[in-house]
């Protein structure tokens, strides 16, 4: 498999993009484990959404989730990155599962809590981008 | 080398995301407030400066600092006031005005509004009623029409009611809790003590607060062998 210049650039650039959202997710999810997401006192236009019940699935941040999901395509990116011929695909399929999961939190946001958080937006953006590498970047060639 | 370099990037950052993640949780902990032996809220000599609901002879006390435009402490003002009932006689609760102003538009009118009701004996009900409709009066520009229809509807004199909404007497009330609150080291609300202790913010649910009560209870009940 011969990897192009754009590849290796695309791949390198998903990388440093997820750890954008590892730093967002991981913020967040210190968050909730100390108790601001549940009390007003500083990030006021979050607590709305991370307070809610669909924050959290079993008693687990879905924050947790998202960290793990964005150390996930990181760890992809910089192996595609590399050449490896198996993480190109766990790559889509990670952020295929990420755009799902951020589409039903947008959903939740805008139509059952009427509230948006602004580290869940963003974390939403830096989704959608990684979407947009994914899709832009063209297979390796045999 | 290269062959390592991905392996050996992939668990830097996992280390540097996890320690990062370690050293955050530490820095924005909110240490565990207590409050003083001598100044927990007093029994029935001290009543007329605090909103008390529940036995004044009750050995466990739940003080809570909270603002009625936060949302989080409109979410707990129901699940207080039944833990309230299931606990009595045994629990009383103590509500001190602890607005945020910075965050919360409305919020020190609202203080005002139920203290004022409180003038009329209608504090609590005033209280249930500001946390109710909570998402209505916090929307509206002028909150002050909303405040009037409640004390209407609370059966309140309505010319006193905003009378006293802008006296000194009820400023200095909700300044005086506020001062309390600032003494003891509460910066957010809810922030809810059981007989002299904070409750962790991450407990501040209706699992948490019961346990925390039970313990209190516990912790009163007289050791066998000792008078």
């Amino acid at each position: 498999m011969a990897r192009s210049r754009i590849q290796i650039i695309a791949c390198t650039i998903a990388a440093i993009i997820s750890l954008a959202g590892l730093a967002d997710a991981t913020y967040l999810t210190v968050q909730y484990l100390t108790g601001e997401t549940v009390v007003c006192s500083g990030s006021s236009d979050c607590f709305r959404v991370l307070g809610s019940p669909y924050a959290r699935v079993a008693g687990i941040p879905i924050a947790a989730f998202g960290a793990l999901a964005y150390f996930g395509a990181f760890s992809f990116a910089t192996f595609a990155a590399f050449g490896y011929k198996l993480a190109r695909k766990f790559f889509i399929l990670t952020v295929c599962a990420m755009c799902a999961m951020t589409l039903w939190l947008l959903y939740v946001q805008a139509f059952l809590l009427h509230a948006f958080c602004r580290y869940c937006l963003f974390s939403a953006a830096i989704v959608f981008l990684l979407a947009g590498i994914a899709i832009a970047t063209p297979p390796p060639t045999d | 080398m290269t062959r390592y370099l991905p392996f050996l990037i992939v668990v830097s950052v996992g280390l540097l995301t996890l320690g990062s993640g370690t050293m955050l949780y530490r820095a924005k902990r909110l240490p565990v407030l207590t409050i003083p032996k001598d100044e927990i809220a007093p029994g029935k000599d001290g009543i007329e400066e605090m909103h008390v609901l529940g036995s004044f002879e009750a050995p466990v006390t739940l003080e809570e600092f909270g603002d009625f435009q936060c949302p989080p402490c409109g979410g707990l003002a129901g699940p207080i006031s039944q833990i309230e009932k299931d606990y009595s006689p045994r629990l009383r609760v103590i509500f001190r005005q602890f607005p945020l102003p910075a965050f919360h538009p409305h919020a020190r009118e609202a203080a005002f509004a139920s203290e004022a009701a409180g003038l009329q004996d209608r504090f609590w009900e005033m209280h249930d009623l500001l946390y109710r409709e909570q998402s209505t009066w916090s929307a509206t520009s002028n909150p002050q029409l909303l405040f009037n229809a409640y004390a209407g509807m609370l059966g309140l004199n309505i010319d006193r009611f905003e009378k006293d909404m802008e006296s000194e007497q009820v400023k200095a009330r909700v300044d005086a809790d506020q001062l309390r609150g600032n003494a003891l080291g509460v910066t957010a609300t809810p922030t809810i003590f059981i007989n002299g202790r904070a409750v962790p913010p991450p407990d501040l649910n209706v699992v948490g607060l019961h346990k925390a009560i039970d313990a209190a209870m516990k912790a009163t009940l007289p050791v066998e062998g000792k008078p």
